[in-house]
């Protein structure tokens, strides 16, 4: 049985992009919003440190030095339209989160307090600045909670634990989704005249990882099977401290608080790698000094790991402002991180790449942007693209409040000015039968061990460096994989909370992200923010300031680009 | 090669579609000391029964979906430790909300309580340009209680909750206590007003469970008693 569900607008995943369009689109326009998970479960809630905006509440700053750090700290792949319009929009945002209630930490007079973070740079790189506006090292965290108190104050209608399996498009624009109710196991028809994917983003696809089991590249997969390219897959990012095998992540607020990166010598070795900012480099340069360290045999015991230290710091810090993050270590490492140094590594942490958009969220097609009518994509999920090659810490969250908002507020204004696109009868049909296919596969291949193999391999070839030989033998492997995948059963042939059906189909869309992160990052001779190759170590501009775009095509992965947008500053060399 | 521990897991399985009773199941693993209990549950469903039903997301204890009944006790199965329960652990769905398939209880009951409390700031003396004004002591008053995951672990090891359904419980009342004491918020008395009718605040008999069990740490009780306090004396 099938039920079909009419609305204007139709929101896929519940986190920060998804939960701020909302609040927009349903303003205007009857909206909902599909979640596989309950809202308040969205990985939003998992970001620690902050959310950047030039307030100047507590040294002077602007709007104009937030987006030059932005484009320099994405190595210049940055489209610096949308970054530009990121960092002017970026102090009404916060000002609008606190006046819906987010509990922000506070200076002595009052104001939102705010802290250094990396790459976040007093006049083009002078200094840190204290840009990051904070609520202890759970911003995220209040984000969500916050959005989602205003989704219940005005009823925004929610469908929680629906997984969105299909994009129907018609006449060349949206015309709705389809969903799996893991309920019931029935599937449902979305008809909307606009839709936005806020799916988040597809760390999962790698073993040592900071982002939870259901990042797992859903939304972006859906429109890559629809013909849908990727943008800019090659990016990934590495955040360089992650508890050590665990990948959990330690907020970058801890180095912005004033700990410090030391080798097995006890050096301070980041003095070495960025002589001005030192630890608050950007991620994409400490994860590599720290692969340096250890290649050099400088990890502590000549292992694969470095310590993260705070025992200078003064305890009331470590308690008021990263308590959480402290807890972690106690936690998971039993490490007191007051009186002895914690054990980390790169953890992959965030995809640049995604869904290609425009600054109002639309999704855009080509190397001339074409727009397809009705379709939106916001957050991790989309590339817009306000992080080019590397995101500088707290522009995640401001990313998606951002882009959430300008998506919200463009799919609301479409939807009333447009009819819905027509939807045949069975439109759900390619959805079940693939399902039933999942559902129906007998062989002795298991879901867990080719989701195993993927992680240790993109780790392994697709990670912190990579070279030629490795993406090619990854290339290879993940195409392997994929012809395993159909021969792996699915043990619950029920309806009821089938999550075993759902992890091989999110296991169908990590390895749709992994084919194109390889084959685009095997395209890319040379080095550029989180895309580092050992084999071609220095960024390209002549050949390579361009964006890539990943099609899926018959055997593999089609890639076209599409040039960078640039704007006032001209591509330098990065140095901190 | 790590090193690995026995642990027996028995686990407590509902499914509707097979069985109109509960059953329980044990397995026996061979898992690291240092993995988490929620490692061992996916190592049962991985590599044993993918039938195993269970809510998961973030697995470092901040998006709270797994709460569970661990030896007794409700704790975030990320947030347990093999080395802690080993060689044996006994997993149950979290009480007093309905089960619908193994570990996966219906949320909704719970999610409208939490609804009900007006969890949301209500202020409709305008908006300023810049930020409203709120001192460190101010954001202070009422920090602990936004820590809360919605993980329903308090609300479910109350004993009030189990007997009476319609009791609000813990959980919407430290959202409602993380809004009454906020400098900025102007609809405390609405909230009290819904916590004091039959099925608010003074249910609670003070069993400290909820506090116990709450894997973020917040004083649970200390705030269900101060919202009776503000209720008493109407003053916050």
């Amino acid at each position: 049985m099938t039920t079909t569900h009419t609305y204007d607008a139709v929101i896929v995943g519940a986190g920060g992009a998804g939960l701020r369009a909302a609040l927009e689109a349903s303003n205007d326009v009857r909206t909902a919003v599909i979640s596989k998970l309950y809202p308040t479960r969205s990985h939003t809630g998992a970001a620690q440190g902050g959310m950047c905006a030039a307030l100047a509440n507590i040294e002077e700053d602007s709007p104009e030095w937030h987006a030059f750090d932005t484009v320099k700290g994405g190595d210049y792949l940055v489209d610096q339209p949308a970054a530009e319009i990121m960092a002017n929009e970026a102090v009404e945002a916060v000002i609008e989160l606190e006046h819906w209630g987010l509990p922000f930490n506070r200076t002595p007079d009052g104001k939102i307090d705010q802290r250094r973070f990396g790459g976040h740079t007093r006049n083009h790189g002078e200094a840190p600045v204290r840009r990051a506006c904070y609520a202890a090292d759970r911003t995220g965290h209040m984000i969500l909670q916050t959005l989602y108190q205003q989704c219940i104050k005005r009823d925004v209608r929610f469908f929680n634990e629906f997984y969105v399996v299909d994009l129907l498009l018609s006449e060349g624009r949206a015309a709705g989704v389809v969903a799996y109710e893991l309920a019931t196991g029935e599937l449902h028809v979305f008809r909307a005249t606009s839709v936005l994917f806020a799916t988040g983003g597809y760390g999962k696809m790698f073993k040592i990882s900071s982002n939870a089991h259901t990042l797992t590249g859903d939304g972006m997969s859906v429109c890559y099977r629809r013909g849908i390219p990727l943008e800019d897959m090659e990016f990934f990012q590495f955040h360089p401290t992650g508890i050590y095998k665990m990948g959990i992540l330690i907020s970058e607020a801890v180095r912005g608080e004033g700990g410090i990166l030391i080798n097995h010598e006890g050096e301070r070795f980041m003095e070495r790698y960025a002589p001005t900012i030192k630890d608050l480099a950007p991620r994409d340069m400490v994860s590599r000094a720290i692969y340096q360290e250890v290649k050099e045999g400088r990890g502590i015991d000549g292992k694969d790991y470095v310590h993260l230290d705070v025992r200078h710091l003064d305890p009331e810090v470590i308690e008021t402002k990263i308590p959480d993050v402290t807890e972690f270590a106690r936690i998971y490492l039993g490490v007191e991180p007051t009186t002895d140094p914690v054990p980390i590594q790169p953890t992959a942490h965030y995809g640049m790449g995604g869904i290609p958009t425009d600054t109002d969220s639309r999704v855009v097609v080509g190397e001339d942007e074409r727009v397809i009518p009705g379709l939106y994509a916001a957050g991790e999920t989309a590339c817009v693209s306000v992080h080019g090659a590397n995101r500088l810490g707290t522009n995640s969250l401001l990313d998606i409040i951002v882009f959430g908002r300008r998506g919200g507020r463009h799919m609301a204004g479409f939807a009333a000015g447009a009819g819905h696109a027509p939807v045949e009868a069975g439109a759900e049909d390619e959805a079940a039968d693939e399902l039933q296919r999942r559902l129906g596969a007998t062989g002795t291949e298991r879901i867990a061990d080719i989701r195993a193999e993927l992680q240790e391999l993109m780790t392994d070839l697709a990670g912190v460096v990579r070279t030629a030989a490795g993406l090619t033998e990854a290339q290879g492997k993940v195409r392997a994989l994929r012809e395993r995948y159909p021969r792996a059963t699915v043990q619950d042939k029920g309806k009821l909370y089938n999550t075993d059906l759902m992890e091989a189909w999110e296991l169908g869309a990590l390895l749709d992200c992994a084919e194109t992160l390889v084959a685009a990052a095997l395209a890319r001779d040379e080095s550029r923010g989180g895309h580092y190759r050992d084999d071609h170590q220095l960024r390209d501009d002549e050949n390579w300031l361009r964006h890539s775009l990943a099609y899926q095509d018959e055997g593999g992965v089609r890639l076209e680009y599409k040039p960078v947008k640039m704007g006032p500053y001209v591509p330098m060399e990065r140095k901190y | 090669m790590a090193e690995v521990v026995p642990l027996e897991v028995k686990i407590r399985r509902y499914n509707p579609e097979v069985s109109e009773s509960a059953w329980w199941d044990t397995f026996h693993l061979e898992v690291e000391p240092t993995d988490r209990l929620l490692d061992a549950l996916h190592e049962v469903k991985w590599r044993h029964d993918g039938t195993l039903a269970l809510r998961r997301s973030c697995a470092h204890g901040i998006c709270g979906s797994d709460a569970m009944l661990i030896n007794g006790r409700n704790l975030l199965a990320c947030k347990v430790l093999v080395k802690d329960v080993a060689p044996k652990v006994t997993v149950e769905p979290i009480r007093g909300l309905p089960v619908l398939k193994d570990l996966i209880v219906d949320m909704e009951p719970f999610f409208a309580q939490y609804r009900s409390v007006l969890p949301y700031l209500i202020n409709d003396s305008g908006e300023p340009d810049r930020e409203r004004p709120q001192s460190p002591e101010e954001r202070e008053r009422y920090d602990d209680t936004t820590k809360c995951i919605l993980c329903a672990a308090c609300t479910t090891s109350c004993p009030i909750y189990w007997g009476d359904e319609g009791y609000v419980g813990p959980a919407a009342i430290v959202n409602a206590h993380r809004f009454i004491f906020d400098s900025r918020d102007e609809s405390a008395k609405d909230r009290l007003r819904i916590l004091g009718e039959k099925s608010g605040v003074f249910r609670c008999r003070t069993t400290f469970n909820c506090t116990e069990d709450c894997p973020r740490g917040i004083k649970v009780t200390k705030a269900i008693q101060e919202v009776k306090r503000a209720i008493l004396f109407e003053r916050m």
